[in-house]
């Protein structure tokens, strides 16, 4: 017998008829079309049990009440909590990615001492009490040196016992510089003052509201309080409530609102005091209110009258005449009409001669404290806490004059003015800063002009963070005391942000602390127990949850039980009681300021003739742009018109584009006074021609690889710009131009 | 130039030559039945044992001996938790109502206590009728709403004195359970096998509602959520 070719072919035939007779081939299609269910890489949660924990998220101002799954310790999905008054089960999608924020990579994990260069992100570990004796003794140095008022604080909240407890620690300490990270809410807190007399904050009945005027508020992408706000924009749909949006850039809530009007950027103020003029002109404005319960009126007429009419107006904003006649007459026409400003999600506050100009719209209409109106709201405070005790050197310290000038004679109604620190230190007026303590905050990425903060912070000798995430401001720091994560801790959290009722959330532990970090509130307690003396007085509490439990006394049970605290009756005052001004009225006259000058737009930077375009930043939902970075979650659901790679789009109107020779995707070079930085170009017809934009919360230098170093970071091309009326932050944009790459 | 033209030659006088039977026939038939039959065994014997791995359970678990211990059957260990989902394999808190001191003297119960209720550490069960991920399999409708038995998927389980092994598949990393013991895929009880086709054969019987409840999607909404 001879074995040739044949055989073999034979043999294969045989092998392969054989073969297709057997289960082999079909059953391993089976099991590999089974493995790709289960790549080992996918993570499932683990089978078991589910339990809910309801908590608050602290992720952004909203402040919405959520409820956790667990599988055993596991955190497996957050969801929205279906009775909680602002967001009834929904949830924003930075808040729904909350869960990478609790195990993701970038969590701080213990204690840690700079040891590189400032930025270098080396560190050195530390005990907790080798920590917090280090920070004692440098604070303790700096008191008794007799110079504490030196010391700054930064928190991103204004309301809650966190930052009242900072605010507190500095009070004892001596120090007047506590402050916020600026927002439309301070705008809004120094028109309740300066108009209505009242120290408090700004509520708006959204629900009640038949026709709304938004000069730039990005109502659906986180203006506000997120969730609440996009419940309210469907509500105004069945209820057939009118929302007329003017901005330059078709954003969604542009988009979704019953007329888009485009107006060059900045103008906005201006077309509020043109529709003021046609209401005032055609004595379209509620003469009760006016009348009897306003003063000031004839100063503000005045000022309307001479420099505001259509046709000028027009010319400055770029809207038509007859359009702002129409807006004007709808407006005053309208059974509830609401004016409303804070561009994007007012993460910049904006010039206060704008928030003037469109409340006096509202106060025209005598839309104030009425339902479908704007309210004036209590603060939220801690009733439960006694007053600091002060030594002498913290009456000292505290009689000195704040870093950021809020509450001298140039800001007298200025809360807080974070936005001017990096001036004032490069002035190095009234003093340097030597220590600054950050909580929750992160300007080094999320102010404009940050720059400008870089070397504001490069000057501050001593900066201590309480970050849970590695940020860039943490990058700065020289001693991290890692907070513990928001699923961790407990916390109070007002809901404000505009929201019309005394509201208070409850957030508490949903997991175990998963690494060796500390409750911010404990490590300030532990501080000021080393420093001693009235400090620790003052902060006399054994642990942070103690201090809540103090500081919320008369509704902690009810919070404790139900997660929420909510005083669902509250109604503003009347109008014969709600203005504690001198005269007793509301004040169109701003008590007493200057009113063309605060009218006056302010100019954007660096006007020296070799830009020929604006760039205007704006805010999106899909990313995260304030004290937290965006979660991998989020980035994944950035359009790739936004971001393709690690580059950024920049919008631009077709016919600006061509005029510049440019394409859909083409490369450029965005130029501005602060700098250049790489993009593309995404044609867009929702953009106003002469206009460049880019969203803001992206170039992120920190975080973990799905967000750093992807797209350019718009604070950076954008410098701040102060509001000499108020000191407010003003930026809403820079003058740009784009050249090929 | 000569070599090429006798290669040639050659070429052309072996394809000239007719063959006959005795010399071509036999032998391919025989290397086509060689090749045909050792994949038969290759196919239905080796791959088989190739394709699992065998696994012993951590503890051999007597289920006659704990029946006659229990009132309700299966859902004594095996029960549905409040909120209707199904607890599964029990976990620690449960056996150790018992268990928390060794009961007899068997390996067994030793290696039970001193390992895993003594350290508090829960038994990694390997359980055969794991679905994949992507399979959405409520218990409550099957065994609540559709008066299933335990014994109609997973067979006589609970009558047995000690666990069988764990077969899992090295490339699905599946338990043979769901597949089946027979590789032909050939079944005669119900719980032989545990694929999306038994599922839908008894779907079909029974006259299942062929739609989500959830989303009112039919097809594969009622399993593939």
């Amino acid at each position: 017998m001879k074995i040739d070719r044949r055989s073999f072919l034979a043999m294969s035939v045989g092998g392969a008829v054989g073969t297709a007779l057997t289960p082999l081939p079909w059953k391993i299609q089976d099991d590999l079309a089974i493995w790709t269910q289960m790549w080992p890489w996918t993570p499932f949660p683990p089978d078991g049990e589910n339990t809910y924990v309801n908590s608050v998220s602290t992720l952004c101002g909203g402040g919405c009440g959520i409820t956790v799954r667990k599988v055993g310790e596991r955190a497996v999905k957050i969801e929205g909590r279906e009775d909680y008054p602002t967001n009834q089960g929904g949830i924003c999608n930075l808040c729904a990615s909350g869960l990478q924020m609790l195990y993701g990579p970038t969590r701080i994990p213990y204690p840690m001492k700079r040891l590189g260069e400032r930025g270098a992100n080396q560190w050195v570990r530390l005990s907790w009490e080798e920590a917090i004796s280090m920070v004692a003794e440098q604070l303790g140095e700096i008191r008794q040196a007799g110079q504490p008022e030196t010391v700054a604080c930064l928190s991103t909240r204004p309301y809650g016992s966190m930052p009242a407890l900072l605010k507190r620690f500095m009070t004892a300490y001596g120090s007047p510089n506590f402050m916020t990270t600026p927002s439309m809410m301070d705008a809004y807190d120094m028109t309740l003052k300066r108009m209505h007399g009242v120290d408090g904050r700004m509520g708006f009945d959204l629900e009640n509201a038949d026709y709304v005027l938004s000069f730039g508020s990005g109502l659906i992408e986180g203006w506000g309080n997120t969730v609440h706000m996009i419940r309210i924009n469907s509500k105004w749909k069945d209820t057939n409530a009118v929302l007329k949006q003017i901005e330059p850039r078709l954003s969604n809530t542009a988009a979704k609102a019953d007329q888009w009007i485009p107006i060059l950027p900045g103008t906005e103020g201006i077309l509020a005091l043109g529709i003021g003029y046609v209401i005032i002109k055609e004595s379209l404005y509620d003469y009760d209110f006016v009348n009897n319960f306003s003063a000031g009126f004839d100063e503000f007429r005045r000022a309307v009258l001479s420099g505001y009419s259509p046709g000028n107006v027009s010319k400055q904003t770029g809207v038509d005449q007859s359009t702002i006649v129409a807006l004007a007459r709808e407006f005053a026409r309208a059974r509830r009409p609401l004016a409303l400003c804070g561009r994007g999600q007012g993460t910049v506050p904006g010039g206060f001669g704008e928030y003037v100009a469109v409340h006096a719209l509202n106060a025209l209409v005598g839309n104030i404290n009425r339902p479908g109106g704007a309210w004036a709201m209590p603060r939220p405070e801690m009733d439960g806490w006694l007053e600091p005790v002060l030594d002498a050197p913290a009456e000292a310290g505290l009689a000195k004059p704040r870093l950021d000038g809020a509450g001298s004679a140039a800001f007298p109604f200025a809360g807080q003015l974070f936005n001017r620190v990096p001036v004032a230190l490069k002035a190095g007026e009234p003093y340097p800063c030597q220590a600054l303590l950050v909580y929750d905050a992160n300007p080094l990425f999320s102010m404009p002009g940050s720059g400008m903060v870089r070397e504001a912070l490069q000057q501050i000798p001593f900066i201590l963070s309480f970050a849970s995430h590695m940020d860039e401001t943490a990058m700065m720091a020289d001693i991290i005391l890692p907070n513990l994560s928001h699923l961790e801790r407990w916390e109070d959290v007002p809901v404000t942000e505009g929201f019309h009722r005394p509201m208070l959330g409850l957030a508490q532990p949903v997991v175990d602390p998963q690494f060796d970090t500390l409750h911010a509130g404990d490590t300030l307690l532990q501080l000021a127990a080393a420093l001693g003396g009235t400090v620790a007085a003052s902060l006399p509490w054994e642990n942070y949850e103690a201090c809540l439990k103090e500081a919320l006394s008369p509704r902690w049970a009810e919070l404790e039980d139900r997660g929420y605290w909510i005083d669902e009756n509250f109604t503003p005052d009347d109008w014969s009681l709600a203005f504690p001004t001198v005269s007793g009225k509301f004040d169109f006259a701003v008590s007493g300021a200057d009113l063309k000058t605060l009218f006056a737009m302010t100019a954007p930077q660096g006007d020296d003739g070799s830009y020929n375009l604006k760039l205007i930043p704006y805010d999106s939902v899909r990313i995260a742009n304030g004290a937290v970075g965006s979660p991998p979650f989020l980035i994944k659901i950035v359009s790739d018109k936004v971001l393709k790679g690690k580059t950024v789009l920049v919008e631009v109107n077709p016919e600006t584009a061509r005029a510049a020779g440019f394409g859909e995707g083409d490369q450029a070079v965005l130029k501005t006074p602060l700098g250049d930085a790489a993009v593309r170009v995404h044609l867009s017809d929702g953009l106003m021609p002469g206009l460049v934009a880019m969203p803001r919360g992206l170039g992120h230098t920190a975080y973990d690889r799905y967000l750093a170093q992807k797209g350019v970071n718009a604070n950076d091309l954008i410098g701040s710009v102060e509001d000499t009326a108020s000191g407010l932050d003003a930026t809403w944009g820079i003058l740009a131009s784009l050249v090929k790459a | 130039m000569s070599n090429t033209d006798d290669t040639k030659q050659v070429a052309v006088d072996d394809r000239d030559r007719v063959p006959n039977a005795s010399e071509t026939g036999g032998p391919i038939i025989l290397f086509f039945m060689i090749g045909f039959v050792l994949s038969l065994v290759v196919g239905w014997v080796v791959f088989p044992k190739l394709l699992y791995s065998q696994k012993k359970q951590p503890i051999d678990f007597n289920h006659v001996q704990h029946m006659e211990l229990v009132d309700e059957g299966c859902e004594s260990c095996h029960f549905f938790r409040e909120d209707g989902s199904f607890s599964g394999a029990p976990t620690l808190a449960q056996c150790i109502d018992c268990h928390e001191e060794v009961q007899g003297d068997t390996p067994n119960e030793i290696k039970f206590v001193e390992a895993y209720v003594q350290k508090d550490r829960e038994v990694p069960w390997l359980v055969y009728s794991k679905q994949p991920q992507c399979v959405y399999f409520s218990h409550v409708a099957h065994v609540k709403m559709g008066n299933m038995d335990c014994v109609t998927c997973h067979g006589h389980i609970g009558e047995s004195t000690e666990l069988p092994i764990y077969e899992q598949n090295r490339i699905s990393l599946y338990s043979r359970n769901i597949w089946g013991k027979n590789i032909g895929g050939f079944k005669k009880n119900t719980w032989d096998r545990m694929k999306m086709d038994d599922c839908a054969e008894c779907h079909v019987r029974e006259g299942v509602r062929q739609a989500s409840v959830q989303t009112g999607k039919g097809g594969c909404f009622v399993c593939h959520k």
